[in-house]
């Protein structure tokens, strides 16, 4: 301990000198109960003073080498001998929304490498500098930047943090301080300083930003879809995948839209350009001539982009085209014997291939796309709890692209969205309930949720949910994909969650792992015992995703727990689960 | 235990010290966490003890920022050491990690400047299988990282081969004496059941239960070649030949290479001559040294636990005392010896009783195929029908070595059908360059090294080119940290990491390993690097005295202040 000394205490003379003379004298038992001593009676003053107020901090580190960390992990210390509430956290941890909810931020960021943010800084960097960032009005904060001043952009990081934390409406609490390598003397000042505003200022009551959101006048439905600005679009899968399953967030802003858990989303795709000018190419149109849609007229290519179904022949389109064709060959597909043959050339084709296969076609545009459905909505369960992510609405696409009849073909919605769907765009959405598929009123009711591939998507909602509620029922997740590396989709958050036990059990099958296939429902059956205590302590199980193969075989390996692990014929544990299904116990969201 | 004569160093011990203690000699709960399936990663305590079994985890640095965003943990992926002592290996276990690399590993075998194989790239769910196949081929993986004595070096130096076998003797003895003592690496990858009726308390009876305060590195030179660069290992022994005879070994202690930027209480240092042993003594003075580290070393701050600080603390002499003291004889007077350079000697060299052994060039130690140089199916092709052995030098080449007169031609024509290079059409430059692993796998790495050096070689070979200094032997090293792996600030032309595109450029160490470089420049990119060399190496063509060195060139000009100590390296 340095001596105290007039120059850098806040003491008078006399009181130095009796410091100096008691300090040497304590042992470090009573210099701590001195410290905690002097915080309490400090804080009840406060508190006294501002009754009503919080006295809430949030610290936020970016930290490369640790030295960010450790720093503010000191300065979380302080604050709380001083009294204060306060989170300390790794930016990376940090929930963006939260930023909303809390008035007084103090950051301490390292610069790394050419200026850029350190590796747990650099998702909060970037949502604070895109379009998303919210107004922050009701935010104070200061900046602790560190550095080296042999590096040629020193303490960048730190400077942008400061500059764009004004630029969305902060007020500085206390002015930036850029730290050297030698940064301890200057971090102090600048703890001190943020102290002294802290005080002077008095912590200042959360800001409510419930600013009385004007109410929507349009009820949006599928009728009127809302145009949900796209936030967010990143592909899940990593490098080398055979996948792509796309992570979409949209904006529901203004829209009055609500969704619970469990519940879809519509989506209205528009048509790939390719194949529509393919379409046009092939019947030599003008792509701009005006055809009319329910009495609205507009160009030919554009009705084809949003309006019209291009991608699914149906019984009726084919009897439609009929009439304008004279090719014999398409006439013979036509006719009532041939309706299997017809069945099996509808399989996997589109109107292009109608287009292409027949010949002698006597068709305007007109009657070409009368003859056409109207683009329907694509649903997809919903990704997202609005408590975690109010005004929000997240959605996980797997993008479906496979080679038939010579071309490649590709999914309308899913690869619009990975393709052509960009963040700033609005895309046409509207809520789909889905009350089969629905968390327990009780929220200390036992989940288990069975979900491989983009049927996880539900469970995410889900377990925000469970968070920002906090149920205090167990929750176990199946989950499996193709590859470990590369396919294991919102690895980083089912990991948070069993870190901070949110989710209790995750099992895990990577079916191209191994040499043998690995499936969910092989997983289920190593845990046999396990599982059927979850069921008989009233659990309930949630399958979403694949209908074909996977719900079918997860229903089997059910039964099949049942029966072996309850000793019961394979007649009584069928009998088990149909009354699991009258409890809304057993719930699927499949496709 | 042995009574303290000198002071300990005091302070708290370090979180790493704690892991130790914990660990239950090494084991902590690495059989848990290696079988969790929902991480392709390990804690960071159990990772701690994983360095011990000779390998860690490293994740794919260029796709971190990409799959944080995926919501993807990092790309986890182990790297594995094996334990070569003085770099030899058989035909048949050359074969078996050429083929580990390519099913397990990313498909390339890198030769370390340990004179180690490295995997790069290994998931955990295949670690077991790995280490399982790497034991089987006779090798093994423990203690090839963590805070023990590390692979033993060896010159592999064809040119003194009859000593060579009786000094790789002794490196492999040194390596066995000093292997640690527990049986947790056999319990978790090799299935090894408890035995009934073992002691519930294990025995460490050199290291103890918390081992070293820090790595311990053992290399040994045999003059005129300093390959293993002798003075940058905690402890060196330099082979004393008479009369075609090894007499002994000179043995100098406390080198070591590691600091940290902007940190001057660390600095890399050379190890000191302090006496003379016989060849018969060598186990004994290594674990006495080893034993003084272990009790003296500073176990509370990382960067000063090297042996070095150690020494630099106490004072060289009072560690010789110690060191005496607990041997209970007293080492001989130090023997002359004379070191002509650190680097390899390429190509076909003929050895005694009619052997003869090619040296290969391998660029930064990667052993692959790439479509114009297909090494690594050559050197396969080469190990099924090599009846002698391979050597992995310290300057990350290979050496064929052993190969009778009869089978010299098949395996010549081998080399040449696979175009292997012993790299004459290089510059001295490039076959004298060294580099670490860095980016994308190291943790530490700050900048590139293995995948940038050798574009910025071609560059600097235009300058070199220039002025008529192709065939002139400069040493050139880079890593991408102060760390050292590539023993950088011995290189005459050294570059350490600083940023991304970024080093710090020092000039002035000796040829022969024998004196460390000064910073010259601080922070600086490619583009000042070439301008730098095209000043300097024109001034060295023009100015330099018959013989004299790069390194020595630039002291006595006045472009660098000579380093004589380690402790005013920062000067």
């Amino acid at each position: 301990m340095l001596p105290f000394q007039v120059t850098n205490s806040p003491f008078n003379e006399e009181q130095v000198e009796l410091l100096n003379r008691l300090w040497p004298t304590l042992n470090s038992a009573q210099k701590l109960w001195l410290s905690g001593y002097l915080a309490a009676t400090e804080s009840v003053g406060a508190l006294q003073q501002e009754a009503s107020a919080t006295k809430e901090v949030t610290v936020l580190y970016g930290s490369q080498t640790g030295n960010a960390q450790k720093l503010a992990e000191k300065v979380g210390e302080t604050l709380k001998h001083r009294g204060f509430h306060v989170t300390v956290s790794s930016m990376l941890d940090f929930k963006p929304n939260e930023l909303k909810k809390i008035n007084t931020l103090l950051l301490v960021v390292s610069t790394y490498g050419e200026g850029e943010p350190p590796d747990n800084a650099l998702s909060f960097y970037e949502f604070l500098h895109s379009k998303r960032a919210p107004k922050l009005d009701h935010l104070r904060f200061s900046v602790l930047a560190l550095g080296d001043t042999s590096y040629e952009h020193f303490c960048k990081t730190g400077k942008d943090f400061d500059k764009r934390l004004e630029e969305l409406g902060g007020k500085r609490l206390y002015e930036r301080v850029d730290c050297d390598v030698d940064y301890e003397e200057k971090a102090a000042k600048w703890l001190e300083g943020v102290l002294g505003e802290l005080d002077k200022q008095g912590a200042i009551s959360v800001a409510t930003t419930s600013s009385a959101q004007a109410k929507p006048t349009t009820i949006y439905s599928r009728k009127h879809p809302f145009q949900a600005e796209v936030l967010e679009n990143i592909n899940l899968n990593g490098r080398g995948s055979n996948k792509e399953t796309r992570h979409i967030e949209l904006s529901l802003e203004g829209s009055g839209l609500v969704f619970e858990p469990g519940d879809a989303l519509g989506v209205f795709p528009k048509n790939d350009p390719e194949l529509v000018d393919a379409m046009i190419e092939k019947m030599k149109w003008n792509p701009d001539i005006l055809v009319s849609i329910e009495e609205k007229e507009e160009p030919l290519r554009e009705a084809l982009l949003s309006r019209l179904e291009i991608t699914v022949l149906t019984e009726q389109l084919l009897q439609a085209f009929a009439t304008f064709s004279g090719d014999p060959d398409f006439h013979a597909l036509l006719s009532s014997e041939q309706e299997a043959k017809r069945k099996e050339y509808m399989k996997g084709r589109d109107v292009l291939d109608v287009l292409c296969d027949f010949g002698s076609w006597e068709m305007t545009p007109q009657q070409f796309v009368s003859s056409l459905r109207k683009l329907q909505p694509r649903f997809y369960s919903i990704a997202s709890s609005l408590l975690a992510y109010p005004d929000e609405v997240h959605i996980t696409v797997g993008a479906v692209r496979y080679e038939a009849h010579g071309r490649l073909r590709k999914g309308v919605c899913s690869t619009f969205c990975a393709e052509r769907l960009h963040i700033g765009d609005k895309l046409p959405v509207f809520v789909h309930q889905n009350p089969n598929f629905k968390l327990p009123k009780d929220t200390h009711t036992p989940i288990i949720m069975i979900g491989p591939g983009t049927g996880v998507a539900p469970f995410r909602a889900f377990m925000q949910e469970r968070e920002a509620i906090g149920a205090k029922g167990k929750s176990w997740l199946f989950f499996g994909d193709q590859h470990f590396v590369t396919d294991f989709l919102y690895q980083t958050e089912w990991q948070t969650w069993l870190k901070n036990g949110v989710l209790t059990k995750m099992d895990v099958a990577f079916s191209r792992d191994t040499k043998e296939k690995v499936y969910v429902q092989h997983r289920m059956i190593e845990q046999s015992k396990e599982l059927f205590r979850w069921l008989e302590e009233g659990a309930a199980v949630y399958v979403c995703g694949d209908k074909q193969r996977m719900a079918r075989d997860v229903h089997e390996t059910l039964i099949h727990i049942i029966a072996k692990e309850g000793k019961m014929t394979s007649e009584r544990a069928e009998a088990y689960v149909a009354d699991m299904q009258k409890q809304k116990r057993y719930q699927r969201d499949v496709y | 235990m042995e009574k303290f004569v000198l002071t300990p160093p005091d302070g708290p011990p370090s979180d790493v010290e704690r892991i130790k203690r914990e660990s239950n000699y090494l084991r902590g709960t690495l059989k848990e966490t290696m079988e969790d399936r929902i991480t392709a990663g390990i804690p960071e305590d159990d990772n701690r003890l994983m360095k011990f079994h000779g390998s860690y985890l490293q994740d794919d640095r260029d796709l971190r920022a990409e799959r944080q965003k995926q919501k993807l943990e990092p790309a986890y992926q182990f790297m594995i050491r094996v334990r070569t002592p003085g770099g030899v290996a058989t035909p048949e276990q050359w074969l078996a990690m050429d083929e580990l690399a390519r099913t397990y590993a990313n498909g390339t075998l890198k030769l370390t400047t340990r004179q180690a194989f490295q995997f790069h790239g290994v998931l955990k769910w295949n670690m077991k299988k790995t280490l399982q196949a790497i034991n089987e081929a006779l090798l093994t993986t423990l203690a090839a990282c963590g805070d023990v004595n590390r692979n033993v070096m060896c010159n592999p130096n064809p040119y003194q081969s009859e000593v060579h076998a009786e000094v790789y003797e002794w490196a492999k003895k040194l390596s066995d004496y000093l292997l640690p003592q527990t049986r947790a690496y056999y319990e978790i990858w090799l299935d090894e059941e408890k035995v009934a009726g073992t002691p519930e308390v294990e025995q460490e009876p050199i290291y103890g239960p918390l081992y070293l305060p820090r790595k311990f590195k053992i290399g040994i030179a045999v003059p005129p070649s300093n390959d293993v660069d002798v003075f940058s290992q905690d402890l060196g022994f330099i082979a004393i030949v008479e009369h075609g005879k090894l007499t002994g070994f000179n043995v100098a202690i406390g080198g070591g290479m590691g600091m940290t930027h902007g940190d001057r209480t660390t600095y890399p240092q050379l190890a000191k001559v302090i006496g003379f042993c016989k060849p018969e003594q060598v186990i004994d003075v290594a674990e006495k040294i080893v034993t003084i580290q272990r009790d003296y070393g500073n176990r509370s701050v990382r960067k000063h636990a090297r042996f070095k600080y150690t020494i630099d603390r106490l004072g060289l002499d009072a560690v010789k005392t110690e060191l005496e003291r607990r041997l209970g004889w007293n080492l001989e007077e130090a023997r002359p010896y004379y070191f002509e350079h650190n680097g390899d000697r390429y190509g076909w060299v003929e050895g005694v009783n009619g052997t003869w052994h090619f040296t290969l060039f391998v660029e930064g130690g990667r052993v692959k195929d790439t479509d114009d140089y297909p090494l690594m199916t050559g050197l396969r092709e080469i190990a099924k029908v090599h009846t002698g052995d391979f050597r992995l030098t310290a300057n990350q080449n290979l050496v064929i070595a052993n190969v009778p007169s009869e089978k010299k031609e098949e395996i010549d024509t081998l080399i040449k059908q696979y175009k292997l290079t012993d790299g004459k059409h290089y510059s001295a430059l490039r076959r004298n360059s060294l580099a670490c692993v860095a980016l994308p796998t190291c943790g530490l790495a700050m900048a590139e090294a293995e995948r940038y050096l050798p574009t910025l070689i071609d560059k600097i070979e235009e300058i070199v080119e220039e002025n008529g200094l192709r065939d002139e032997e400069i040493t050139i090293r880079m890593t991408g940290c102060p760390n050292g792996c590539a023993r950088h600030v011995l290189g005459e032309i050294a570059f350490i990491g600083k940023s991304v595109g970024k080093y710090n450029m020092y000039l002035g160490a000796a040829f022969d390993g024998s004196r460390l470089g000064k910073l010259y420049r601080e922070n600086i990119g490619e583009k000042e690097i070439l301008s730098e060399l095209r000043t300097l190496l024109s001034r060295y063509a023009k100015e330099r005295l018959r013989g004299e060195r790069f390194g020595d060139f630039v002291i006595r000009a006045g472009v660098v202040k000579e380093t004589t100590d380690g402790m005013n390296f920062h000067d």
